[in-house]
């Protein structure tokens, strides 16, 4: 046998292509005869539209075309809501979608109000210059609270209030918990904005040909086969005449899902009317507007436990930040209120929330997508009770642990996917003892912290749990061919945005192949070339596309076994297949290559026998019945500067279970870029409205993204508990790191100050933030 | 985020570059590194109808000693002046602030004569140049003048420069030996604008009493502050700890009145000038304690 591929740490296909500018991304894409397109963007939050003058614009110079929404007649329509209200009791759900243009009123700063298409695009922004629009300035919705006030601005006049949805879940018996309950703690937590900033920002080009009746779409996108039956379907074509392809993207992180942005749905559309292909780069000042962002939550929490830190229950009640609009559904709010009872046994629970709508962009998943905010709430509420009954905070967690021989592990409420909220698989104190001994903890407890801080140094420890629930459905499917030179071809429906899956599919292939990864050719998110299938989120790649390569390289393993079976005259089980080649097991004499098998299998002349399909290739699609529930523990030792509060990361541990692990490397990548994420939303970045909805710091330069130094060599190690959900027996891992990463730098800064009773209860924090906090708590103290 | 359209000019001598600028009054733009410039462009808050490139004369790229003074071009790279032997020796506080500037990549492009003239209330080298007392030399087509640092910084990116005027060169007086100094600053991340910033340029008079002192913050106005109830309290005394933070301590009080941005609200800004204050003037009384004992 050759050695096993699945498991090792096998450097990645596509690195030297995208490390030396020869990948291709969407704004390599040159068509003779482009044009290219630039967007009017309000630049009030809230305001009425009055009239729009574009005759400047229109003779302009180089201009092709403007338009506004007048200009779309029966196209412009609300964008599609793409995941529908969950189905639980409890809801109350009022529909609102973006607009392609918009037409009556703008909702946030960065609305689309016209579109100019021009030879290029300085032309472009020079005719936007030429575009005079008269608004009405209206109050804006901005603050959480204040959105559901009797006197509060409407986002949505017709609506009558700011509430896009209503929802409660519970389990258990709350009010019994309470009732029984040696102590309660209530308090209020939030959780401020943040955006992707994906490396490579949003692009689009669409190529309208008119004789072949084709559209052709490149597109920044994570989900191309639904945005290619979307357009189909809003243009009236056939989705064989429209082809989506999401080339490389640099960096995807949610925003770029199956959005229907509206510039996506507009250059398709305009490509038609013009017969010229055009092209949208999203530049980085309109990424902060007109790409979704993430993370406005305000919870009141209160959890009941005993005396020894066993948990009752915990009752949760927030406020969520929709944004302008609401496509994605519920989708991040769920995920906060499902990811709350993180790897503990919460028999009581009760959550409701109230999703509103403000003057501010779009909220949909980010990385972690909710998540974040459920495991800060229950993190902070546990390190608070721990404090209040002096436990140790790591006592506590260890104590209410769901224990291995409970699972699956049913929460009674419902998942972001549908399916009831059951844990698959876990095995938490593992991990936890693990990442205790990777950040020395007991040292640095007992004798460290006490004689730096007797030494007037800032330090502290933090240790976090967290679940994450991955590899959701519905499904996703791969198409694997041996191809004539004996090298493997495969395709699968969704996108890729650097998460290595030309390497890490093609270890699942190799095994049941017997070729070398890079004998195998991977192509990911062209819809031409494969047909079905749901999108690059939500942790799902490698559990469900992983899966379904899994299915049709063993489909194609058996195809060639038969046929070489035939040509060697020998019992399958009596091959083997090494090196691209089908040999009698130990007698390399008697072999055949993969290729020769491939030509006998598409023969020229001849007959077949019934039933015969051409080639050596199969098609196969993989389902879970639901998401497979990864784990981790996160530990950070870090110092504040009393003086500056800036913050320095002295040890950063991450012990991770993510099931049965395909190529460790890229597995540490991606913690390593979750983490990262992961303190940026911690301690860097912020997105500053002031009170009328405008943006403060569209720019990286007040925008501040985590940089190589403040980001450190990240110790991780892996716990593995296979999902019995999926035959390779994985679990998704593209949000662990970033997850628990505010809870832990809040539980590490109230370590720092712990004489002074620090309790931070908000993220993103800041120098400046901290300060504030420390001298407030400092005088506190004194009184 | 692209610039509107502006005409360009590459003018090999000052003059040519002093006649564009006389001829375009407000509407041209001098061009340095662009790294100030080009980002503003692009968000189109400047539309200047012309760039006169100064990249192109020689005459404007140089450093050398002249006088016990150290003279800089204004073409000369933010790079260069951090790597200079020269600098070092006359002007070691300039030396030591450089690494502060931005990015070695922005330092690369970035100027002196750039950084001086855009005024920026965070930069190091205006508040450097008050501190070390420098003088701008500054020229239009017709005149010619020389301008001391603390005359040059009117308001927020406001010099006292007029639209047709353009800065040549910066004279930098050497530190007289038995002086000591010391900058530094508080950013959120190496590279960034600081919250707050400061330098100071302390002598000690015979018998180790203070002398002179400057401190100049940076950050804490709309041009660098210079802290002279915090200096006039240290003069004659000497430099003690206690001193130190009295004078420290009436600095972030009474000589600055910051207002607050996203990054650092006011109450913060004032504390980090208070721990400033005191980190730079006790470096500085050191070192020029140092130098006496020699
Ligand atoms: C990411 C980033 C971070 C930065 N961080 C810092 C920092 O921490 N500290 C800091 O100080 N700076 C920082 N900068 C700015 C940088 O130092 C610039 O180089 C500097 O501000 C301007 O110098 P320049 O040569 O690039 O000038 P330009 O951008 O070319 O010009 C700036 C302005 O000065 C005018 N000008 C230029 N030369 C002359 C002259 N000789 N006479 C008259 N007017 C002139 C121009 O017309 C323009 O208005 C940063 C820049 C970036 C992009």
């Amino acid at each position: 046998m050759s050695t096993r591929q699945f498991g090792q740490p096998i450097k990645r296909n596509e690195d030297p292509r995208l490390l030396t500018g020869r990948a291709l991304f969407t704004d390599d894409v040159q068509l003779a005869g482009m044009l290219h397109v630039a967007f009017l963007r309000s630049d009030l939050a809230h305001a009425r539209i009055r009239s729009i003058d574009v005759d400047g614009a229109r003779q302009s110079p180089g201009v092709a075309a403007v338009y506004t929404a007048d200009d779309l007649g029966d196209y412009w329509q609300p964008g599609p809501l793409l995941v529908p209200p969950l189905p639980v009791e409890q809801i109350e759900f009022y529909q609102r979608t973006q607009v392609p243009l918009a037409k009556e009123k703008v909702c946030h700063a960065g609305e689309a109000v016209a579109m100019v298409v021009a030879e290029s695009r300085y032309l472009a922004e020079d005719a936007l210059d030429g575009i005079f629009v008269d608004y009405e300035p209206l109050d804006a919705v901005v603050d959480l609270g204040s959105a559901l006030a009797e006197d509060a601005p409407l986002v949505h006049d017709d609506l009558g209030h700011n509430i896009n949805a209503r929802v409660t879940q519970a389990k258990g018996n709350w009010v019994q918990a309470e009732a029984d309950a040696d102590l309660i703690i209530r308090r209020r937590f939030s959780y401020d904005r943040g955006t992707a900033a994906a490396m490579e920002n949003r692009g689009i080009v669409a190529n309208w040909e008119e004789k072949s009746q084709h559209l052709t779409i490149w597109d920044t996108t994570q989900a191309p086969i639904a945005i290619r039956n979307g357009l189909a379907a809003m243009l009236g074509l056939s989705e064989h005449q429209v082809r989506v392809i999401a080339p490389f993207i640099g960096g995807g992180f949610g925003p770029k899902i199956m959005m229907f942005y509206p510039e996506e749905v507009l250059l398709a559309w305009a490509t038609m009317q013009l017969g010229r292909p055009l092209k949208w780069i999203e530049d980085r000042e309109e990424n902060f507007y007109a790409t979704t962002q993430e993370r406005g939550q305000v919870h009141d929490a209160r959890i009941a436990l005993k005396e020894d830190g066993t948990v009752l229950g915990v009752k949760d009640v927030f406020l969520h930040d929709a944004g302008a609009y609401a496509p994605y559904g519920l989708t991040v709010p769920v995920s906060s209120q499902c990811t709350l009872l993180g790897p503990y046994v919460v028999p009581n629970y009760h959550s409701e929330f109230t999703s509103v709508f403000t003057n501010k962009p779009i909220v949909t998943p980010y990385r972690g997508a909710g998540r974040q905010h459920g495991v800060f709430v229950m993190e902070r509420l546990l390190d608070i009770a721990a404090k209040e009954l002096a436990i140790d905070p790591i006592e506590i967690r260890r104590k209410n642990y769901i224990q291995p021989e409970q699972f699956p592990y049913a929460n009674d409420i419902v998942f972001q996917d549908f399916t009831q909220l059951i844990y698959d698989s876990g095995n938490y104190e593992p991990a936890l003892d693990r990442a205790l001994d990777l950040v020395g903890y007991e040292a640095f407890v007992r004798e460290e912290q006490p004689k730096r801080r007797a030494a007037g140094e800032r330090v502290g420890i933090g240790v976090v749990s967290y679940v994450e629930g991955t590899g959701i459905g519905p499904y996703e499917g791969a198409r694997v061919t041996v191809e004539s030179s004996g090298k493997i071809s495969v395709a699968t429906g969704i996108g890729t945005q650097g998460q290595g899956h030309y390497t890490s599919f093609a270890q699942v292939i190799a095994d049941q192949i017997g070729v070398k990864v890079s004998d195998i050719h991977i192509v990911t998110g062209d819809t031409d070339l494969f047909y079905w299938g749901a999108g690059t989120f939500a942790s799902r790649g490698a559990v469900v596309a992983g899966n379904a390569m899994h299915a049709a390289a063993s489909k194609v393993r058996e195809k060639i076994l038969k046929v070489a079976g035939e040509k060697l005259e020998a019992a399958e089980e009596d091959l083997e297949l090494i090196e691209g080649r089908v040999q009698v097991k130990g007698v390399p004499q008697t072999s055949i290559s993969l290729g020769q098998l491939a030509v006998g299998a598409n023969p020229m002349r001849g007959g077949v026998k019934p039933g015969t399909e051409p080639g050596l290739e199969a098609t196969e699609y993989f389902g879970p019945e639901r998401g497979a529930t990864a784990s981790g523990v996160h530990a950070v030792i870090l110092r504040v500067d009393p003086d500056t509060f800036n913050l320095e990361i002295e040890k950063y541990v991450v012990v991770h279970d993510c099931g049965k692990v395909i190529n460790p490397l890229i597995l540490d990548g991606q913690i390593q870029g979750g983490v990262a994420q992961g303190i940026g939303n911690a301690f860097y970045e912020q997105l500053h409205f002031d009170e009328n909805g405008a943006l403060l710091n569209a720019s990286l330069m007040d925008y501040l993204l985590p940089t190589a130094l403040d980001v450190p060599n990240i110790v991780s190690d892996h716990v593995v508990t296979p999902s019995p959900l999926n035959p390779l027996g994985v679990k998704g891992a593209g949000e662990a790191g970033a997850i628990p990463v505010g809870a832990l730098f809040a539980q590490a800064i109230d370590s720092a100050f712990g004489d002074i009773g620090l309790e931070v209860r908000e993220i993103p924090l800041s120098p400046n933030r901290l300060f504030e906090l420390v001298t407030e708590a400092s005088a506190r103290e004194m009184v | 985020m692209k610039p509107a359209a502006f005409d360009y000019h590459a003018p090999r001598t000052v003059e040519e570059a002093l006649a564009l600028l006389w001829n375009y009054g407000e509407d041209g733009k001098i061009l340095a590194g662009g790294q100030s410039l080009v980002p503003t462009m692009n968000f189109r808050l400047t539309q200047p109808t012309a760039l006169i490139d100064l990249n192109g004369i020689e005459g404007l790229f140089f450093l050398r000693e002249d006088d016990d003074e150290l003279r800089c071009g204004a073409m000369t790279r933010q790079r260069e002046v951090e790597r200079s032997a020269l600098v070092k020796r006359i002007v070691p506080l300039l030396h030591e602030t450089m690494p502060h500037i931005a990015h070695a990549q922005i330092r690369n492009r970035g100027t002196i004569g750039g950084s001086l003239a855009h005024a920026d209330p965070t930069a190091e080298l205006p508040a450097l140049a008050i501190a070390l007392d420098a003088s701008m030399y500054v020229r239009s087509f017709t005149e010619a003048r020389w301008i001391s640092a603390r005359d040059y910084y009117v308001g927020l990116f406001t010099t006292s420069m007029q639209p047709d005027e353009m800065l040549l060169e910066v004279a930098f007086p050497g530190l007289p030996a038995g002086s000591g100094w010391a900058f530094e600053e508080v950013a959120r991340q190496k590279g960034n604008y600081a919250m707050c910033g400061a330098a100071a340029v302390v002598d000690l008079a015979e018998g180790g009493s203070v002398g002179n002192v400057t401190l100049v913050f940076l950050g804490v106005g709309e041009a660098p502050v210079e802290a002279e109830q915090a200096a006039s309290l240290l003069v004659g005394e000497k430099p003690t700890a206690a001193a130190i933070r009295a004078a420290s301590d009436a600095a972030a009080k009474l000589d600055i009145d910051p207002v607050g941005d996203i990054h650092a609200g006011p109450a913060f800004r004032r504390h980090l000038a208070g721990v400033l204050a005191e980190r730079v003037l006790t470096k500085a009384c050191e070192r020029a304690a140092g130098h006496e004992r020699q």
